[in-house]
């Protein structure tokens, strides 16, 4: 396989205890059929879960979705247990989805969410978004 | 960062090396497409290869590999074994995008530092694994596990391939597949050093046991018979058995010179595999390749031309372009 055809690798991750999971499964399908390799690791995932199948899948981007209103809680620990494995926005693409309220928005995309999608979201608007900013291999 | 070459290979090496798991996962990346770097990191790194037992985790889509798998590793790792988990899943024959979710059976392994699981795409590959797999066992071999399990995709009959890729397969079975057993007779049931049957606290084990093991009995000449291993993968049952039968297997093979044997044959059919498609590779790329190929298939679709003519011919003119 040449690097041009190289594989978009993503991992779709669930933090905390809500356990509705249609949301990261729709976004989940959604990147496959365009043509991408989706990690799906489950639900109730912890900071170091998410943190570490990053890792030993050596993800290009890494998605959450959270329902719970704790992303504020939560986000920072997943980003600071990707940033002791070296993982950092600033080599891998961090987005979210769920339910998020606007005035979270610029703190999200402060510590290093680059996308943020929420209810009603077109998946197309996502798929373009995780192409746009995978920087492509050298 | 990316940068393809030897030198990116070399540094991935030394991580490696050193531990850096971070590393690792690059080099399976490189490994698993086959970039310049992957092949190079190989070449670095095969001598370091050879050590670990490789495990083959096979059968029906829904059957338990991934939850088989999970146990096994846990097993292991009570034993202070450490392990790496290969999860293939299949890739959309129309997009070619994949989702993978063996993980999500193995959320008990996570945190386990002894524990690296790595999930892969057939990628257009009909064998059960994908072209990678290979390469991807060779460099967490070389990384220093002990053990490596290769869980295939759902197989059917014809997903043999783990068979050359493992030293041990494990074919797992379940009740109240009926008929399915008899239609694995002849292919995938051949490959099966160790037969696990999950889902043994469902109704119709006594019976598929009692099938599985009227099969093994046609099996005269075998020097080896597959035990037969029952488990309920989801509570961990059968774990210490299945281990057992597992490593039985290998001193099986150690002890009657097969391991050599059988690895022997595993490079063989590698490198013929490689240059079938480096030769392939170098043909279409050659002097005007796909042009004749072009030429020579309208000859065919005029039906002046059978496949096998064009293809000798096609092979003939571009040995000698």
């Amino acid at each position: 396989m040449s690097d041009a055809e190289r594989k978009i690798r993503v991992i779709v991750a669930k933090p905390g205890l809500d356990g509705h999971d249609r949301g990261a499964k729709v976004v989940a399908r959604a990147l496959r059929d365009a043509g991408m390799e989706v990690i799906y690791t489950g639900i109730r995932q912890t900071p170091a879960m998410i943190a570490e199948a990053a890792l030993q899948e050596d993800a290009d981007v890494v998605g959450i979705s959270i329902l719970s209103g704790a992303h504020l809680e939560l986000f920072p620990h997943i980003l600071s247990a990707c940033a002791e494995r070296d993982i950092t926005p600033a080599n891998t693409l961090f987005f979210c989805g769920g339910i998020i309220p606007d005035e979270d928005l610029a703190k999200l995309h402060e510590i290093g969410f680059q996308g943020v999608f929420g209810p009603g979201a077109n998946t197309n608007d996502i798929i373009e978004f995780v192409r746009e900013h995978v920087a492509a291999p050298a | 960062m990316s940068d393809s070459g030897p030198q990116y290979a070399a540094e991935l090496v030394v991580g490696l090396r050193a531990g850096n798991r971070r590393a690792l996962a690059r080099l399976l990346t490189e490994a698993e497409n086959g970039s310049p770097a992957g092949r190079e990191g190989l070449r670095l790194l095969f001598a370091d290869t050879g050590r670990a037992h490789t495990v083959g985790i096979t059968g029906s889509p829904g059957a338990g590999k991934s939850t088989v798998t999970n146990m096994l590793a846990k097993a292991y790792r009570a034993q202070d074994k450490t392990v790496a988990i290969v999860a293939v899943d299949p890739s959309s024959p129309f997009t070619q995008g994949a989702i993978l979710g063996d993980r999500v059976r193995m959320q008990d392994l996570s945190g386990d530092p002894g524990v690296f699981v790595r999930s892969l795409a057939s990628r257009g590959a009909l064998g059960g694994l994908s072209h990678g797999t290979l390469d991807v066992v060779a460099v967490l071999d070389a990384s220093g596990r002990d053990v490596i399990l290769i869980e295939t995709v759902g197989a059917g009959q014809d997903e043999v391939e783990i068979a050359g890729a493992a030293q041990t397969t494990v074919l797992i079975n379940t009740p109240g597949m009926g008929d399915d057993i008899q239609a694995m007779k002849a292919g995938i049931m051949e490959i099966a050093d160790v037969l696990c049957v999950n889902k043994a606290d469902h109704p119709g084990v006594d019976a598929l046991i009692g099938q599985l093991r009227a099969l093994l009995s046609l099996n005269v000449h075998a020097d080896w018979q597959p035990p037969i291993v029952p488990t309920i993968a989801t509570q961990g049952e059968g774990a210490d058995a299945l281990l057992e039968a597992i490593t039985a297997h290998r001193e099986h093979l150690v002890s009657t010179g097969k391991l050599a044997l059988r690895e022997r044959d595993r490079f063989r059919r590698q490198v013929l595999a490689i240059a079938r498609a480096e030769l392939l590779a170098g043909m279409l790329h050659g002097p005007r390749g796909e042009q004749r190929l072009a030429q020579i298939l309208d000859d065919v679709t005029a039906r002046h031309l059978d496949p096998h003519s064009a293809a000798a011919a096609w092979i003939d003119q571009g040995l000698h372009a």
